[in-house]
């Protein structure tokens, strides 16, 4: 089992390992069929030391914040480690954010250094929201032509010190990185997070998912995102794994780089999951049907073999085509940021291809749960992972209440803002402000957030996310229910009603096909649970960066509707 | 080599036989998101389809916030 209690910081541990793991690869850049980089621990050091030096001199000093707006690819980590070998603070931004989002985040979060890629800089130094940055000192562009006008810019691949390096040491409670979560609140909540926090986190989550030299991870969600930076940087890294980082996510690039690489883990967000789920399904339907029976028979084994525990070189040998399909070596894939369909997850289980859902926020420092396999439970988010105490507050009838967590993975805070923390993080414990309920099993179950939530006239609490699953698979492009209440916001506590926000596919209408789709799902709920009616909006749901539904945006959307004529009685 | 409206044009003609939309019925302005009901990833099916036709490479982020047929059609035209 990894150790970091000798650690006070990240770029300590990852110091360590560079040295420890000195001849392993332990990065992978490809481009389409090239193969851009591919490094050892030893060269990754080499690269990393003369840009920390470069920052040093140029006066990022301990405790100074440097952020980094990249798409995933091999100058993202090195600049990280770069950063934290000189002390200083991490703030990783989603490079898909306008940039005046970007100058807005990057003026609230203090930055010094801005670390980037050309095209986004082109972008960023063309916008107005630029002079509201005072305090960015340096900008430093990877990969521009050589005869781009860089507005002020330096290119990171000149920008390089010399003599000998000083690594800048940090205290374990000294923040780490400055996370802005994908919660689109209106204030920007720059949550704070230790290098204990991720020390922490890094021991937790390997003790269940381990990595090791020769393990592959597949970097495909952007490493600004909590779980990248933990599974796809450094957790891999402490452990002497490799990260393989591909510059273009198209699906034929992606797949062949499963067996080119002969991946062991991926993360993807329940978006990309599904999408792989209808392709591998598409496939299986077109399978003659003599190749159908046997696939069916030995899924059907395979379910039978796997029901207590993963069982990955049986599974392997009796659907040797999926496996292959997915490099033959493949482990687990991670899925997170958003609710996973139990069915999708099972489908996956069902072939041999474990999905490790769980649970977490920015906030708790990734992961809070994850389910062990150990059965493996479509219905539930797993068990708390190792170090975190979990409570339900204030249960209701059904044991359902908010959950809160206490454990050395939950941030000091959320940047100048100290209102919001307290209301955060209340004696200790970190308010998700999610609902759920242990099992008997000690399997955490969600039931949604704790605002969009509506009280029967029986008294019962009806949680919109605990019903969606009726409306899986239902042909149309988004839905999403909503508490009515939550969308026309309303001072009475009577008559509430649940609706079902639909957005149509293009040409499609609402047919009476549709209508009695719907009706017949809403039937299969007992009816206390079911939806009074439909709401049609004509655009694509907001989401966020990682995929999920912004609820509260959408909301606001759809209150700019007369909530008599909106709501399509069913 | 092509003008801006010739590349415009075969854009708009690829993007309608890759999503078996009627020829003709896809415009310069149109949100490709919202005109065909296509999601980033069927984007990306489309921008790999676009590449072999025009023999170029289109890194993903410069197609990064590209919603309409026109601003795609100029990205291509300046790797052309």
């Amino acid at each position: 089992m990894l150790d970091l209690s000798k650690y006070q910081s990240i770029g300590e541990a990852l110091k360590d390992a560079l040295e420890c793991f000195a001849n392993e690869v332990c990065l992978i850049e490809a481009d389409r069929e090239r193969e851009n980089h591919r490094l050892t621990y030893r060269e990754f050091q080499q690269k990393a030391q003369p840009l920390s030096m470069a920052l040093q001199a140029g006066g990022l000093a301990a405790g100074d914040r440097a952020s980094i707006i990249m798409t995933n690819q091999s100058k993202w980590l090195i600049s990280a480690y770069a950063i934290f070998f000189a002390g200083g603070v991490l703030v990783p931004l989603d490079f898909k954010l306008t940039p005046d989002e970007h100058w807005q985040l990057l003026k609230h979060s203090g930055a010094k250094v801005l670390i980037t890629e050309y095209p986004i800089w082109r972008q960023l130094s063309a916008s107005p929201g630029r002079a509201a940055a005072t305090s960015l000192q340096t900008v430093l562009v990877t990969e521009a032509p050589t005869n781009a006008d860089l507005s002020g810019a330096l290119r990171w691949e000149e920008f390089r010190g010399s003599g000998e390096p000083v690594f800048v040491p940090r205290q374990r409670k000294d923040t780490a990185c400055i996370v802005y979560s994908s919660g689109t609140g209106g204030r920007p909540k720059g949550c704070m997070m230790t290098h204990e926090n991720y020390l922490e986190q890094c021991v937790a989550l390997t003790s269940i998912y381990p990595f090791w030299p020769g393990v592959r991870y597949l970097s495909i969600l952007p490493t600004n995102h909590a779980i990248d930076f933990m599974v796809g940087f450094f957790g891999p890294f402490t452990c002497g794994a490799a990260v393989v980082h591909l510059r273009t996510l198209r699906p034929e690039y992606v797949r062949e780089a499963f067996v080119k690489y002969r991946i062991t883990y991926v993360s993807l967000v329940p978006l990309v999951l599904k999408n792989l789920q209808k392709g591998l399904q598409a496939r299986f339907d077109a399978l003659p049907s003599a190749k159908l029976t046997v696939f069916n028979v030995l899924v059907t084994v395979n379910k039978l073999f796997t029901k207590s525990r993963p069982r990955p070189a049986m599974s392997r040998r009796l659907l040797k085509e999926v496996h292959a399909a997915f490099g033959g070596e493949l482990r687990t894939i991670i899925v997170g940021g958003a609710f996973t369909e139990p069915q999708t997850l099972q489908f996956f289980y069902d072939l041999g291809i474990p999905v490790a859902t769980g649970y977490g926020l920015t906030e708790a420092g990734t992961a809070i749960t994850v389910n062990d396999l150990k059965p493996f439970r479509a219905d539930t988010v797993g068990k708390p992972l190792p170090g975190m105490e979990v409570r339900i507050v204030d249960p209701d009838c059904d044991g359902i209440g908010e959950v809160t967590v206490r454990s050395k993975t939950v941030m000091s805070g959320y940047l100048n803002d100290a209102e919001m923390t307290a209301e955060a993080v209340v004696d200790g414990w970190l308010m998700t402000g999610d609902l759920g309920r242990f099992d008997g099993t000690g399997h955490l179950q969600l039931f949604g957030r704790k605002k969009n939530m509506i009280v029967t006239e029986e008294g019962k609490n009806i949680y919109p996310e605990d019903i969606e699953t009726v409306f899986e698979s239902l042909p149309v492009k988004e839905f999403c229910v909503f508490a009515a209440n939550y969308i026309w916001p309303q001072r009475s506590m009577s008559g509430e009603q649940l609706v079902l926000a639909l957005h149509l596919e293009q040409g499609q209408t609402y047919s009476d096909d549709l209508r009695r789709d719907v009706t017949a799902r809403n039937h299969r709920l007992l009816n206390y649970k079911r939806i009074h009616g439909v709401v049609l909006l004509d655009e694509d749901f907001p989401r966020t960066a990682s995929l999920k539904i912004k609820r509260n945006v959408l909301a606001e959307r759809l209150a700019q509707f007369d909530r008599s004529t909106a709501i399509l009685p069913l | 080599m092509r003008t801006l409206e010739q590349t415009t044009e075969e854009v708009l003609d690829l993007a309608a036989k890759h999503f078996q939309v009627p020829a003709g019925s896809l415009a310069p302005e149109d949100d490709f998101f919202k005109k065909l009901g296509i999601d980033s990833l069927q984007t990306l099916e489309m921008l790999s389809r676009l590449e072999n036709h025009f023999g170029i490479e289109l890194p993903d982020y410069e197609v990064q916030g590209v919603s309409d047929f026109k601003t795609l059609a100029e990205r291509i035209q300046s790797r052309l």
